[in-house]
């Protein structure tokens, strides 16, 4: 099985994902250039963070609509594991495949540092081995997770809340919240389960050396669907 | 040519944090009468010919995101 790195002008985490998966997950990946129309001999997409565009218009807003999303949306409703981190996450709601939008940081600023995570979802690819309160880094000035009432319910109804930011005691508290997001929500899942979008970078928590491995708990999902 | 101006605005129910900002600062220099600030964009399309149905599918489908954004549509003369 083959994963998917898709790259678009401004894409920066490219690199860390594909050998995140290559070297820690021992996953093989490609990169696919977004003018690509086809995602034959794949088997998942990760949709990487950086400044596709510059941001310009809206974070993730060009991206969304590049050829290759076309290919992924196929993907995405074939069951495919599909997931989206950060600026990746941003691509995904633009594109419509996740509902609800990412905006500023509630104070304006840009946020990097290590958070802590709790998966709401036990059941999907994503969050099935999630058993502990993961610490992940963060790096977004724009990942307000924000949607409105009856989007919330409707995610909650059916189970879509992947991760909240939790403090180290997995409470949900405001003070765990870095950005503003509504419900303190760090990543949400489509309604099928196989689609994942978070402003949280576990591929950049996948080996020791780099300080934390709590990432492989998530991106272990492409070992196990396909395998 | 036909110029048409597009303006793309944060919806009213969320919270624009840059104007929020811009609020602040207008209040520092004692401008005092002003109780909100908020920050949109403006797109001006310089066109062939202008067709009312068609700006609006360019505003739904990528100008404006309809989950956040609302948007006005003004022919300038």
């Amino acid at each position: 099985m083959r994963v998917a790195v898709l790259q678009f002008p401004g894409s920066n985490c490219d690199q860390d994902a594909l050998w995140s998966l290559r070297d820690d997950m021992g996953v093989q990946a490609e990169y696919v250039w977004h003018e690509g129309d086809s995602l034959a001999g794949f088997d998942a997409v990760f949709v990487p963070g950086g400044f596709t565009y510059g941001d310009y218009l809206r974070c993730g807003a060009i991206a969304a609509r590049s050829p290759i999303m076309a290919e992924v949306k196929r993907f995405a409703a074939d069951g495919r594991l599909v997931i989206g981190v950060c600026n990746g996450f941003q691509t995904l709601t633009e594109s419509g495949l996740l509902p609800g939008a990412l905006v500023r940081n509630e104070e304006q600023k840009f946020v990097c540092t290590t958070i802590q995570l709790a998966a709401v979802n036990k059941t999907s690819a994503w969050t099935s081995q999630v058993n502990k309160v993961l610490n992940i880094p963060i790096a977004h000035g724009e990942g307000r997770y924000i949607c409105d009432d009856d989007t919330l319910k409707s995610m909650q109804d059916h189970d879509q809340i992947a991760f909240l930011y939790v403090d180290p005691h997995g409470e949900p508290k405001e003070s765990a919240n870095p950005n503003g997001s509504v419900a303190n929500i760090a990543g949400i899942l489509n309604a099928q389960g196989n689609v994942l979008g978070m402003m949280p970078h576990p591929e950049r928590a996948t080996k020791q050396i780099l300080g934390e491995i709590d990432g492989q708990l998530i991106l272990s999902a492409f070992q196990r669907v396909l395998a | 040519m036909v110029t048409v101006r597009v303006l793309v605005s944060l919806k009213p129910s969320l919270l624009d944090s840059a104007g929020r900002t811009v609020t602040n600062s207008l209040k520092g220099l004692h401008f005092d009468e002003v109780h909100n600030a908020r920050i949109g964009k403006t797109i001006t399309l310089t066109m062939e010919s202008y067709d009312e149905d068609r700006v609006k599918a360019m505003c739904e489908k990528l100008l404006a995101n309809p989950v956040i954004e609302d948007y006005t549509i003004e022919v300038l003369p």
